[in-house]
């Protein structure tokens, strides 16, 4: 078991809660959105609470995060979408402490599960959809007739620009939980060569020496697509705002 | 000369800077782009597979859908699952940047959306 590498994402209840036939448990996965959350809001509130006009190294993290994200949303949506820019903060702040959270030895990755990845998509692909209705009423829906087309192609380019609306909240969940149940399981795996090689005495120790190499690197890399995957997600979700704020260019 | 600034220089001061600032974030962005896009040649490959993917799960549990409501098996099926496959095309090439972006006007005369989605 020691070596399993998908026991990092088994879910145990710790708090057992049945509600009218459905279950309500808090489980680890909870425990860690709430550490997440926790972490997340107190180090803003922290690092800015001494509001220094010359910023400390730490408020200048929280800073540049800011800028980062209102940077990217003001490109994206332009200024607009900056309306949006407490919920887009929010996902781009849970998904990068959930993501590097995750890098702790025996801690529990949220992001590795679909059910949460896909869950942050719909509520981004729901707000698009209900602002979008909410702002253009049925011309929301030019959204998916691109101009110049011939009018005999319109039903079947409509067809496809509807499934392709709706194959976003699966690929924007799926590229986030496969990004982190992919580097887990090998980072897991190579670590685990480790162990069993050393077991054959010196020159299995000696042979140890070249996966403990590569999960040194491989520790790298899963910092580098923390980022990425956050930034990816935040930048895609911006894009898809930008879709509701300005449906025909 | 430096101490007795009037307010009016302070404003102009930050409208200067205000400018200044505004100048440099083009820079910044596009700085950030090749950043990230050296790094996420392999962030690339999982992200287009992704879109492709998605498109046809999509038209397939679409079709299915559509076959256990209405009854049509299995015609849904078959016209969905080709519209996925289509949208999952049409995922690929746009997040590639070689398509037109949503509702934008699709390129015409031939050339190419210079616009490049990150």
């Amino acid at each position: 078991m020691a070596n399993d590498p998908i026991h990092q994402f088994q879910i145990s209840k710790l708090i057992p809660i049945e509600i009218g036939g459905l279950d309500f448990s808090f489980t680890n996965s909870s425990a860690f959105m709430v550490a997440v959350v926790a972490a997340a809001g107190a180090f803003l509130y922290l690092t800015t609470s001494s509001r220094g006009l010359v910023p400390s190294r730490m408020q200048s993290i929280s800073e540049m995060s800011y800028e980062f994200v209102a940077s990217m949303l003001r490109d994206a949506a332009g200024s607009h979408g900056m309306r949006f820019f407490p919920f887009v903060f929010s996902l781009f702040m849970f998904v990068l402490v959930a993501n590097l959270f995750g890098l702790f030895p025996y801690f529990f990755t949220v992001t590795s599960h679909i059910i949460v990845t896909f869950a942050l998509a719909l509520l981004v692909i729901g707000t698009v959809i209900v602002y979008g209705f909410w702002k253009h009423g049925l011309g929301f829906l030019k959204l998916f007739v691109p101009e110049g087309v011939p009018a005999v192609l319109v039903p079947l380019v409509v067809a496809i620009e509807v499934v392709s609306f709706l194959s976003r909240p699966i690929s924007l969940s799926v590229r986030l939980f496969a990004n982190m149940l992919a580097g887990h399981i090998t980072l897991k795996v190579f670590a685990g060569f480790v162990t069993s090689l050393s077991a054959f005495g010196l020159a299995g120790a000696a042979g140890a020496v070249l996966p403990l190499a590569m999960t040194v690197a491989l520790t790298g890399l899963e910092f580098l697509v923390a980022f990425l995957q956050a930034y990816v997600f935040a930048v895609l979700t911006c894009m898809y705002i930008n879709d509701a704020i300005h449906p025909s260019h | 000369m430096a101490n007795d600034r009037e307010p009016g220089d302070l404003e102009r001061r930050r409208r200067d800077l205000e400018a200044a600032l505004a100048a440099r974030r083009p820079e910044e962005s596009s700085e950030e782009g090749t950043k990230t896009r050296n790094a996420g040649g392999y962030g690339n490959a999982l992200r287009l597979s992704s879109e492709f993917i998605a498109g046809i799960v999509v038209g397939a549990a679409l079709g299915w859908f559509i076959d256990r409501m209405a009854g049509t098996s299995p015609w849904g099926l078959i016209v969905f699952l080709l519209l996925g496959f289509g949208a999952g095309i049409l995922n690929v090439l746009r997040s590639a940047g070689l398509v037109a972006e949503f509702g934008s006007r699709a390129p015409g005369r031939g050339d190419i959306d210079p616009r490049e989605k990150k």
